[in-house]
């Protein structure tokens, strides 16, 4: 068990492009980090980085309180679980998994143990331990690439996005079974993925990278509420936000959705944007099909059914922007309708149009 | 074949059976000249089938050679080039395989004038460079044994080349999961690379084996001393014949010696033979 | 090229490389400078002293009608080998393509040549055409037909031709069956339903698709009737008679270390180099396209 701290972690490559920016976090000991954005913004970088697999340029690294900078990988007292299982495709699922114990120089004894004890941790069969990689099918191949971490007994395990591999329904499954392992063994994990409901599930905290800087750290919820950029709320919530730019009343107090329609801001809005324009976002579910003072005129174009929701997409004032509505439950709407929508205003969120960043009010 | 017409079917049976015919009456009939006896085997017309003295032949021709005892029983040659072939074979993928994985694996200067190095001796036949390389192996004292008859032959661009595809196919993440696993370079290469590439060295060996021992300029060159004759180049020596009367029954049999060997690998691990003529020439 | 993981830097991969390092410089590399040395220089006669001499042996050579026949010659025996060995090769493998059944007996009975020694094949052919007691000579007496290479230049061509391109059949029959095998089935069905008969399929569909096979195939028989079949000519003819077989990679053999004339053979080992470089670099051109196709 141990902490890890990356202090201004920064990474080069000799071509000169620079893949991260300088990285701050302290990941505590039996913490869930999840390192999430699109692909390319340097998580798995940032990864490789704590594995050892890719030389940190600038900053320092500490596993346990130990800077590990220069260590091999195998001396950092890691695991890792590759994307595409990296099993050895000629060694049985037992030796896949007794590998890096016989090189640590265990007993065969120690040995058997350990890896009996993490087949049946992941319920792996004794017949199975005998087979080869290739005669398992995907979800069984990942249960060995994450045996193959639990018998280290490591300080720390590392997830290279380790469930894109599976079909869709085997995800949801293997996510729970992360996320129960971890908790059972309490390991400090980081873990790389794309997917934006497996890192607000697995994660206690998310670290959102884009091109190589930190968009925002903290826990989901935390990102959920309160994006601290434009980016941040853009990726985390499915529909994504709703953004419409608008203008700051003079006075800083209200905004003006559109013409003839405010919104008046808590806390006494931010005097400093008076008159200025800003983006405001606000979420499919937070928006109401009701009629009130501010409602705004939407034209239905196209519904979805999902059954427990229904997303309702239009538009709606002069220069037709996009909004998408999430009402639970069915919906006898349908393209064409007129609907008025209100915003409510304890679930907005504004944005500095020239920064990108939160305007906190 | 998309129409059904049993007579273009029968006709390419019967243009296939011409063609098996074609290529093995060679060897038939030079089975048919090794089982008769001397005498007959000075009668016109020669024998088609063989005849009754095949192992009384073969039994002479390994122990006492042409003429009575008076040429050279060729066993020990047959002996000579096994070990040459398989010093060959296996110094060639020894050597192939260390020089693959470094190329590969490692970043270090004159990685790639090493390359270009090896790739040149796809241009230097020994055909090309006959009397400086007889000349080299001379000073070094490896006439007439069998590290001058095998080692100039092992360097190889093309096994170099196969290994390299074949290393280069291999994921990344193996490496980086063997690295977390702790392993170093040569346990990286021992424990994972040499089992991965198992067919590929199997095929390989097949195809250099053969090389080996088909040799017959080089051989021709460096060795002087009959006891380290091979069986290929006691052929063209067999042929040049002299003043006495051919003896067709030992001289087709010394053939049958030579080629036998590796027919039968080419026959029974046809397969890897196939695999490594085609990955050979990629 | 390199993978993008690698190991650290260390002396170890300069260990690995060098057994093969050595062996290319020791016996490629520096016999080859040699050669390309000597071909500068002149030897008296028993070897004492040399003298350097530019181009002059060169010159010789180009001079020497002996050598432009050689040339000559081995153009024609390359061509005539590369021709018959795959036009044979050719029609076994559409044939094997063929037929469904036997196809894998067929393909045993077809490779093995490939297993036997040049000098080898030559034993098996010298028989079967030994003037004395050979079947073909035998038969053809019957026709009125007298054979002797061991007289007649051109029989001594044709024999070295059959054997060297008997050899070779292997190797072609194979690479075109896989090339026959990997056209998608559906196009030559496609050209069924539009009404092609079985020959004109092969020539309209068959035969182009082939082609970069073909072109593969002349590289490697050129290459092969070059230099691998110096085996034949030595165990059959010897080069001769009166030099009808004496080609290119006999003759620097015969010259240098037979006759010893050290300058003249450096000087053929120079030009056979440039061939060899020549086809190699046409060989490569091609690798890289067939990946393209």
């Amino acid at each position: 068990m141990a902490s890890v701290t990356l202090e201004n972690l920064q990474k080069t490559y000799p071509n000169g492009f620079k893949a991260i920016h300088g990285v701050d976090v302290d990941i505590q000991d039996g913490e869930f980090l999840v390192l999430v954005g699109p692909s390319g913004c340097g998580k798995s970088t940032l990864l490789r980085m704590i594995a050892g697999l890719e030389t940190v340029t600038e900053g320092k690294l500490s596993i346990g309180g130990k800077m590990v900078n220069d260590l091999e990988p195998s001396q950092r007292d890691i695991a890792m679980v590759f994307q595409n299982y990296a099993l050895y495709p000629h060694m049985t699922v037992y030796n896949n998994m007794a590998y890096g114990l016989k090189i640590m120089g265990l007993s065969k004894q120690e040995i058997d143990e350990r890896v009996k004890n993490a087949a049946k941790i992941l319920e792996l069969t004794e017949e199975q331990l005998t087979r080869k990689p290739r005669q398992l099918s995907g979800g069984q191949r990942q249960r060995v690439a994450m045996g193959r971490a639990i018998v280290r007994k490591p300080s720390v395990f590392l997830f290279d996005e380790p469930l894109s591999n599976l079909d869709a329904k085997l995800r949801v499954q293997m996510r729970i079974e992360i996320k129960r392992l971890q908790e059972s063994l309490g390991i400090t994990s980081v873990y790389v993925t794309h997917d934006q409901v497996e890192a607000m599930t697995l994660g206690h905290r998310l670290m959102v990278l884009n091109g190589g800087n930190v968009e925002q750290l903290g826990t989901p919820i935390e990102l959920y509420e309160r994006p601290a950029s434009l980016f941040v709320a853009g990726f985390i919530g499915s529909p994504a936000m709703n953004m419409i730019s608008t203008k700051m009343s003079s006075d800083g107090k209200s905004i003006e959705i559109a013409s003839d329609i405010s919104l008046a801001l808590e806390n006494g809005g931010a005097a400093d944007y008076a008159g200025k324009k800003v983006i405001l976002g606000v979420r499919p579910e937070h928006l109401e099909l009701s009629q009130t003072d501010n409602s705004l005129p939407f034209t239905v174009t196209l519904v979805e059914h999902l059954g427990a929701d229904t997303l309702i997409h239009g538009h709606f004032g002069e220069d037709m922007t996009d909004l998408t509505v999430r009402v639970s439950g069915t919906h006898t709407v349908k393209a064409g309708d007129q609907l008025p929508v209100t915003i409510t205003r304890d679930h907005i969120h504004l944005f500095d149009p020239a920064t990108e960043k939160r305007i906190s009010l | 074949m998309i129409e059904n017409r049993p007579l273009l079917r029968i006709m390419s049976h019967l243009i296939m059976v011409a063609g098996v015919v074609l290529v093995a009456f060679p060897l038939w009939i030079t089975f048919v000249a090794a089982s008769h006896s001397e005498q007959r085997m000075t009668e016109l017309p020669l024998p088609l089938l063989p005849g009754g003295h095949f192992f009384e032949n073969l039994d002479i021709a390994l122990n006492q050679g042409l003429w009575g005892g008076d040429g050279t029983g060729v066993g020990f040659m047959l002996f000579n080039s096994l070990i040459m072939a398989l010093m060959i074979s296996i110094g060639k993928i020894v050597i192939s395989l260390l020089s693959a994985f470094a190329i590969v694996y490692f970043r270090f200067p004159f990685r790639m004038g090493f390359f270009w190095m090896i790739f040149v001796t796809l241009m230097l036949p020994v055909e090309v460079r006959i009397l400086p390389t007889f000349e080299v192996v001379a000073n070094l004292g490896m006439l007439n044994n069998y590290w001058g008859l095998s080692i100039p032959l092992i360097a190889s661009a093309t096994a170099t080349f196969m290994f390299r595809q074949v290393f280069l196919t291999i994921p990344d993440e193996l490496l980086e999961a063997a690295r977390i696993d702790g392993a170093g370079p040569l346990r990286f290469f021992k424990d994972i690379l040499l089992p991965m590439s198992q067919t590929n060295i199997a095929a390989l060996f097949v195809i250099m084996f053969i090389f080996g021992w088909n040799q017959y300029l080089w051989p021709l060159l460096v060795t002087t001393d009959q006891d380290m004759f091979t069986i290929v180049m006691q052929i063209g020596k067999l042929l040049e014949g002299g003043e006495e009367a051919p003896q067709w029954h030992i001289t087709m049999m010394t053939t049958l010696l030579a080629v036998i060997p590796p027919v039968i690998v080419v026959i029974f691990m046809q397969r890897l033979f196939v695999q490594g003529l085609t990955e050979t020439e990629k | 090229m390199l993978k993008r993981v690698h190991f650290e830097p260390s002396v170890l991969p300069y260990l690995l490389v060098a057994p093969q390092i050595i062996v290319t410089v020791l016996f490629f590399l520096w016999p080859a400078s040699q050669a390309l040395y000597q071909s500068l220089l002149v030897e008296d006669a028993f070897g004492l002293s040399s003298e350097f001499v530019w181009f002059q042996n060169f010159e010789e050579l180009f001079e020497d009608p002996h050598y432009w026949g050689s040339f000559q010659r081995t153009f024609v025996f390359s061509f005539l080998v590369a021709f018959l060995s795959m036009s044979l090769a050719l029609i076994l493998a559409v044939m094997a393509d063929r037929v469904i059944k036997g196809s894998g007996i067929y393909r045993t009975l077809l490779i093995w040549p490939y297993a036997v020694a040049p000098a080898a094949a030559g034993a098996l052919w010298f028989f079967i055409f030994d003037p004395t007691v050979g079947f073909i000579p035998y038969a053809l007496q019957f026709i009125g037909y007298e054979w002797n290479h061991k007289l007649n230049g051109n029989e001594a061509m044709a024999l070295v031709i059959f054997t060297a391109s008997w050899k070779q059949i292997a190797y072609n029959f194979l690479f075109f069956l896989a090339g026959l095998q990997s056209i998608p089935k559906s196009l030559i069905e496609a050209a069924a339903i539009d009404g092609a008969g079985p020959t004109r399929r092969f020539w309209t569909i068959v035969f182009p698709l082939l082609s970069p096979t073909t072109f593969f195939l002349l590289v490697i028989n050129v290459v092969y009737a070059f230099f691998d079949t110096f085996g034949i000519i030595d165990a059959v003819t010897g080069g001769g008679p009166a030099n009808a077989t004496n080609i290119l990679v006999f003759k620097v053999y015969n010259d240098g270390f037979v006759g010893l004339d050290l300058g003249g053979s450096a000087a053929q080992s120079v030009i056979l180099m440039a061939i060899v470089i020549a086809l190699t670099v046409v060989q490569f051109r091609f690798v890289e396209k067939k990946v393209a196709y």
